[in-house]
């Protein structure tokens, strides 16, 4: 092992710090007992209780979970029939150039933008229909929307590491392409589609920028509560609902982990 | 005999290129469908919108005007202010230093973590993965908290006379740093480590060898070698930087506002919706040539 200078060892103890003490100021005030003020008054456990007594946070939590489920679902497998689309067919250079393009903007324009695109746009379509009211169905167009991209992009990069000695084996051997598909290539690309789909997931969950600008009153998540809050003055039970979505996070990325590091 | 129509093996099956393509249209329909409707079209609408009027009650009029972007570029009924592009140019310096300090501080932390045991150095990276995916909005309130008037930060600051005594330490252009940095740090951190733990260390034990200075041995031996994680990670954080609204709203206030904010009051409170998207056309071809001058100077991209 390389010795290491003291102040590189040094600077990344303090990037650490830097990183993890806004953190552990919330864990540690939301089991403090003062109502307000950032005075220490003793432990308790009383916020976290009062969390579930709340049918706001309830709700928020319950639309938070539905939007990420439903969007990760259809996105992943739109994302998936696009990435096989792109890959596995002989579309000339200008043709896939154009597809490839199209499947970088939502990775390479600032969210806000996607945002601001999708308010106008179900602006106009409110012309044509009141679904397109702002709600659960805009915020799940949008969520999806981006969910694609990123969906397709890990599926198709998994497609290219498979090759084609499997398929080619499969079609010598007088595989159809239906059994090509179920039996050979969908088993093969799971890793991809999982993969895709966690990254999918955990994008809807981490939204804060498209889903404020399509909400509306009746479906607020959990970021819009908190960020709502804030702006309203933080409260106890603010800190605790935040430290749980935080220790969420901390299972979902630890599982993920251990997922991705046995393949 | 047609080229299109002549048979050929792909991926072993026996088949025509017209027959494949048709296919593969079928199977690109739904997915391209949905991203032209919901993507490229929304995107073309918000173009127009930016050059049509905005009604006295919020509503789009369809007359169509430069108005929208003479204003973003400063002049008014009153004159020309250089309020709108103050704006705009602090969103690129915030995101550029923002950018700057991410890379800084990760370039030991990733040197760290990868001289780290292999146990424990899954660990480390585990520690710099969880505030990636931790909540923006959660991770720029704990500023929020960490900077309040009780706590030690903001005691210190008024100690020395930067705020008054029993101030928060924000809202002010320093919050909105510390903020942005936190955010974007593992931005770059993950994607330079990729590199780092790649490296070959004979190129930089070479470059000692020969005497380099330190500074010779980072930028011929160890930059070129990481450039391509250094590259996702700076557009990974530039580009998300200068549309930043959470950080700015919550730390910066009104005094600090960025280019962010500006977009958001008018999609909300304002109800401006043309302006807006003015505004988002600018930020847009920010963003472009942002990327395009780093792409000039990085060479090679590629995202993701």
């Amino acid at each position: 092992m390389r010795r290491q200078h003291p102040l590189i060892v040094a600077i990344s103890y303090l990037t650490m710090a830097f990183l993890y003490m806004p953190l552990a100021g919330v864990a540690i005030f939301s089991v403090n007992a003062a109502r307000r003020g950032m005075v220490w008054k003793g432990f308790t456990f009383k916020w976290y209780l009062k969390l579930f007594e709340n049918d706001w946070i309830l709700e928020a939590a319950w639309n938070t979970l539905l939007l990420a489920v439903i969007s990760t679902v259809v996105a992943t497998i739109l994302g998936t029939i696009l990435a096989i689309a792109m890959d596995r067919f002989p579309w000339r250079s200008r043709t896939s150039n154009f597809l490839d393009t199209i499947l970088h903007i939502p990775v390479i324009i600032p969210d806000i933008i996607l945002a601001a695109s999708l308010v106008v746009a179900f602006g106009l379509l409110r012309l044509a229909s009141s679904v397109f009211e702002p709600g659960l169905l805009n915020m799940i167009i949008g969520h999806i929307t981006f969910q694609i991209a990123f969906v397709a992009l890990v599926v198709r990069s998994r497609l290219v590491a498979i090759g084609r000695e499997v398929e080619e084996a499969a079609r010598d051997l007088f595989a159809t392409n239906w059994y090509l598909l179920r039996k050979v290539m969908l088993p093969l690309l799971m890793p991809g589609i999982i993969a895709g789909a966690m990254l999918a997931f955990t994008l809807s969950l981490d939204d804060f920028v498209i889903s404020f600008f399509t909400a509306g009153p009746e479906s607020q998540t959990l970021p819009l509560f908190i960020f709502a809050a804030v702006r309203r003055g933080v409260t106890p039970q603010i800190h605790a609902l935040s430290t749980l979505i935080m220790l969420v996070t901390v299972v979902l990325v630890v599982l993920t982990e251990r997922f991705t590091r046995h393949r | 005999m047609k080229r299109a129509d002549s048979v050929i093996t792909w991926y072993g099956e026996l088949t025509t290129r017209q027959q494949l393509l048709k296919r593969g249209a079928l199977l690109l329909t739904p997915g391209m469908f949905w991203l032209m409707l919901f993507l490229v079209l929304p995107g073309l609408v918000l173009v127009v919108v930016s050059v049509v009027t905005r009604g006295a009650y919020g509503q789009l009029e369809w007359t169509f005007t430069l108005e929208n972007y003479k204003r973003l570029a400063g002049y008014t009924l009153f004159g020309w202010t250089p309020d709108y592009l103050m704006i705009l140019w602090r969103s690129v310096v915030v995101a550029f230093f923002t950018t700057l300090v991410s890379v800084i501080l990760s370039y030991p932390l990733c040197f760290f973590i990868a001289g780290r045991p292999e146990r424990s150095r899954y660990m480390w990276l585990t520690l710099v993965i969880i505030p990636f995916w931790t909540n923006m909005v959660i991770r720029a309130y704990a500023w929020f908290l960490i900077l309040s008037p009780e706590l030690p930060f903001a005691r210190l600051a008024a100690m020395f006379g930067f705020i008054p005594d029993g101030a928060p330490l924000y809202p002010n252009a320093f919050a909105v740093y510390l903020g942005m940095v936190s955010m974007f740090l593992p931005f770059v951190t993950l994607p330079l480590y990729a590199s780092v733990e790649r490296l070959d260390w004979a190129l930089v034990e070479a470059a000692q060898d020969l005497y380099a200075s330190r500074f010779r041995t980072f930028t011929q031996a160890i930059l070129p070698q990481t450039m391509p994680g250094l590259s996702v990670g700076v557009i990974l954080t530039f580009v998300p930087a200068m549309g930043m609204f959470v950080v700015p709203d919550l730390l910066g206030g009104a005094k600090y506002m960025l280019v962010g904010n500006l977009i958001q009051q008018q999609f909300g409170t304002s109800r401006d919706w043309p302006f807006g998207a003015a505004i988002s056309m600018g930020l847009m071809v920010l963003t472009m040539i942002g990327l395009q001058i780093y792409r000039r100077k990085g060479k090679e991209i590629e995202v993701i």
